[in-house]
């Protein structure tokens, strides 16, 4: 009838983020703490360079509470540990990839065992 | 200490001269169509109650500020219209021009302040005026929006109210301030107030009686946007500005909107509608919109016009609420006359 | 035996007053304030080991505590004239001094947040300076207006620096790593409260600044956000209402939080009537110009005037110390030829 609808907004609400993923993530590999965005992961990513998968992007994401690309990426990881290689913060990526596919895992089960969820 | 001083301090720092008589009218084309009591009222307002001259041009015509945002109209086009608005000021003998228009406003300041740094540009369109119409023109001494001339009378006009921005109770009217982003955001010095925390409609409020309310989306633009409004395609993310605001301000339960800028007020108050019909979602009271007024109906209301004399019976959010809650004695069955015009009455299909 | 008059009695004059003591002259304190310590005075801890900055001016001055040094306090220069014999200086106390050379070491001036209107300082009585929260240190006091703790703070780096709207296009050097260590001693006090820092990009010039960035993500759990703070405002609960782009993410963001810090930046004080008098240059930025950044870092365009620490650029307090070492070493080089 209207031709468009009230636009969704893109911003990042911090404060309505649901922090269960990233706060397993964070105790499980605090290291992810120290990252400073600089891009070396991303780089040398076996995968990143063929399909959607930024794990620099997706780590940042992560930390914001924002999971819906992650959840969407997060099995593009080929596992090899390259990037753990180059991080010059010592940051465990690869353990990151690990810890968040198992947050995630656990939030689905959850969600799934949850009989009033919405 | 700075920090007591509050928004005052920052007040202060942006006063701008603002004529005290004779002025050339420019008027706005969406306030003609949607709002056209509220151009007459200024006219009144400033003429009769004022007691001040102002010149009502026949000859004057649009700025071309939708089309040029719109990227219809090149920039020489529209310097040369308003060079030409610049010369029948000049040939009518006045030197202050009164804009009634956000988008004029922003628009003529534009010009003058490129003409400024660039005066081959100013050279260029003297030339395209004198070729196209054999004008000429003087640069205006004072440049002011109308809603700085009803700022800049906002005292003499409480001394002449009959009524205040207060409820039947005595109680002061919550009023949201909503200011045009071509009114200060291009040229915060153009602006009472600056750009972050404009004052031009504040101090009309303080000065009335009613109370300001700030809120976080306060500064936010309503969507307008031009070609975001013109293409239906683009609509989306136009109201979607104008939703944010009302989501924003609607903890405050405000009484009523004020807006300077001729799109924002019709858009604050349409949009509440499309709101509505699409999501089901209201912002005043009682399930109700919340009234958009533009200054000059906010100081008719208090000078004691007749609500439908000033027009707010063409509001798509009903004003009688808020005419009520004010113990205004009006006639509802006036509602749908303009002067001694009858309007049409809407049906519902 | 050569007298030489320093104006400013902070970090920087009290060091060159000490240094040029010992090398054999006589020396002036100039300060208009009615103690010595400058901006020192008013800071908690000094990074990066977090020594405690009342201890490193109590030495500082106890350093300056000799027979040849005349403290002039709640006196301020009015004018100065350099003359055949050096300098004439008018004081506020209607006496005059005269001196064989001049160190200005006037230091800075706290960039005035107000001037960066988004952020509502003045307005919004949760949004402070970087100043500000050093008193809430030093005074253990990290309540806000309405006297409730803060849930969550946020230093927002780069105010009044490296901006071009404000007309200081220069880093103020020492706010990023003041905000680190600020998170940091929140933390200490408080490990409830969180700590977010929104920065362009993190500077840390110092050694071990790095590493305490780096204590302060990993130790502290301080959360950095790459991207400018574009617009504070009061929402209904009187909470602040930011927003900023995560430019990393390439999303804008929105978060609430209960105190704002304006990590504001070093301004020069340069524009004294009695530099205009003599003269004295100054630089693009504003502070007092070099004759040589290499070589003769603290001597200025005018014979017999040199400068000292921060009225030349922003430094942090180690720099400073050293930099008046060195104005007063420049000093006796120029008096020794």
């Amino acid at each position: 009838m209207w031709g468009y609808s009230i636009a969704k907004s893109q911003s990042i609400v911090y404060d309505q983020n649901d922090r269960t993923i990233i706060n397993y993530v964070l105790e499980q590999e605090p290291s992810l703490r120290t990252c400073m965005a600089c891009g070396g992961c991303t780089s040398t990513c076996s995968a990143g360079n063929l399909v959607p998968f930024n794990i620099r992007r997706l780590n940042t994401l992560l930390q914001r509470g924002e999971y819906s690309q992650v959840k969407k990426e997060i099995y593009n990881c080929m596992l090899c540990g390259k990037c753990t290689i180059v991080c010059p913060r010592g940051v465990n990526i690869r353990n990151v990839v690990l810890k968040t596919r198992e947050a995630i895992m656990n939030s689905e089960k959850s969600d799934a065992n949850d009989t009033n969820a919405i | 200490m700075e920090q007591e001083l509050g928004k005052n301090a920052v007040w202060a720092n942006y006063q701008k001269d603002i004529a005290d008589d004779h002025y050339y009218y420019c008027r706005s084309c969406i306030r003609q169509a949607f709002l056209p009591g509220s151009e007459r009222m200024f006219l009144h307002i400033v003429g009769n109650v004022l007691g001040k001259d102002i010149y009502d041009d026949p000859k004057h015509t649009t700025c071309t500020g939708i089309a040029y945002h719109s990227d219809l109209v090149p920039q020489e086009t529209t310097a040369t219209v308003i060079a030409r608005h610049f010369a029948l000021m000049t040939e009518a003998g006045y030197e202050n021009m009164a804009i009634s228009c956000i988008t004029s406003f922003g628009l003529y300041t534009e010009i003058l302040e490129t003409w400024k740094e660039h005066p081959e540009e100013e050279e260029k369109v003297r030339d395209y005026l004198w070729k196209a119409t054999r004008r000429e023109f003087k640069i205006p001494k004072n440049i002011a929006h109308t809603s700085d001339i009803i700022f800049h009378f906002r005292h003499q006009i409480a001394e002449k109210a009959t009524r205040r921005l207060v409820d039947v109770n005595g109680n002061p009217l919550k009023v949201v301030d909503h200011i045009g982003c071509h009114y200060a955001k291009l040229f915060p010095s153009k602006g009472v107030g600056g750009a972050e925390f404009p004052y031009v409609l504040a101090g009309m409020v303080d000065a009335w009686g009613g109370q300001q309310v700030d809120y976080p989306e306060r500064r936010h633009c309503c969507g307008f946007g031009f070609r975001n409004y013109l293409v239906m395609a683009n609509r989306g993310y136009s109201v979607a500005n104008s939703h944010k605001k009302l989501e924003s301000m609607k903890p405050y339960q405000p009484d009523l909107i004020v807006a300077n800028c001729p799109g924002c007020a019709m858009f604050l108050d349409r949009w509440q509608y499309t709101i509505e019909q699409m999501e089901g979602k209201t912002y005043g009271a009682n399930g109700q919109g919340i009234p958009v007024l533009t200054y000059e109906e906010m100081a008719g209301l208090v000078l004691g016009y007749n609500p439908w004399d000033l027009g707010m019976q063409l509001h798509q959010i009903d004003v009688e609420p808020l005419l009520l809650k004010m113990g205004i004695d009006y006639n509802p069955a006036g509602k749908h006359e303009l002067g001694a015009r009858q309007l049409t009455i809407p049906t519902l299909k | 035996m050569k007298h030489i008059a320093i104006i400013g009695g902070g970090p920087a004059g009290i060091e060159s007053a000490a240094s040029l003591a010992q090398l054999g002259y006589r020396v002036s304190l100039i300060e208009k304030s009615a103690e010595l310590g400058g901006h020192l005075s008013q800071m908690f801890t000094l990074f990066p080991d977090g020594r405690n900055a009342a201890e490193v001016l109590s030495e500082l001055i106890a350093h300056a505590r000799q027979k040849n040094i005349n403290v002039m306090l709640n006196t301020e220069v009015i004018d100065a004239q350099r003359n055949l014999s050096g300098f004439t200086i008018t004081l506020s106390n209607q006496k005059t001094v005269t001196a064989d050379a001049l160190l200005i070491a006037t230091g800075f001036r706290l960039f005035n947040v107000a001037r960066k209107e988004e952020y509502g300082y003045g307005i919004y009585k949760n949004v402070i300076n970087s100043l500000q929260m050093e008193k809430k240190l030093r005074t253990g006091d990290l309540t806000m207006a309405n006297g409730q703790m803060p849930k969550r703070v946020v230093f927002l780096h780069c105010v009044g620096s490296r901006d071009e709207k404000v007309g200081n296009n220069y880093c103020s050097k020492v706010c990023c790593v003041t905000a680190v260590k600020q998170a940091i001693e929140i933390k200490k006090m408080n490990p409830e409260i969180e700590t977010f820092c929104f920065y362009m990009d993190i500077r840390m010039f110092g050694p071990y600044y790095e590493e305490l960035y780096r204590e302060a993500q990993e130790k502290w759990k301080v959360v950095f956000v790459r991207g400018k703070i574009s617009e504070a405002a009061e929402n209904i609960d009187g909470r602040l209402q930011i927003k900023a782009e995560d430019t990393l993410i390439g999303k804008p963001l929105r978060m609430q939080c209960d105190m704002l810090v304006a990590m504001a930046g070093m301004e020069s004080t340069a524009d004294a009537k009695f530099a205009q008098t003599l003269n004295v240059a100054r630089g693009l930025n504003r502070f007092y110009s070099s004759t040589d950044n290499y070589l003769r870092y603290n001597n200025t365009n005018v014979e017999g005037v040199f400068t000292a620490g921060t009225c030349t650029a922003p430094m942090n307090i180690i720099d400073t110390i050293a930099n008046a070492r060195a104005a007063a070493l420049s000093i006796h080089q120029y008096f020794s030829k």
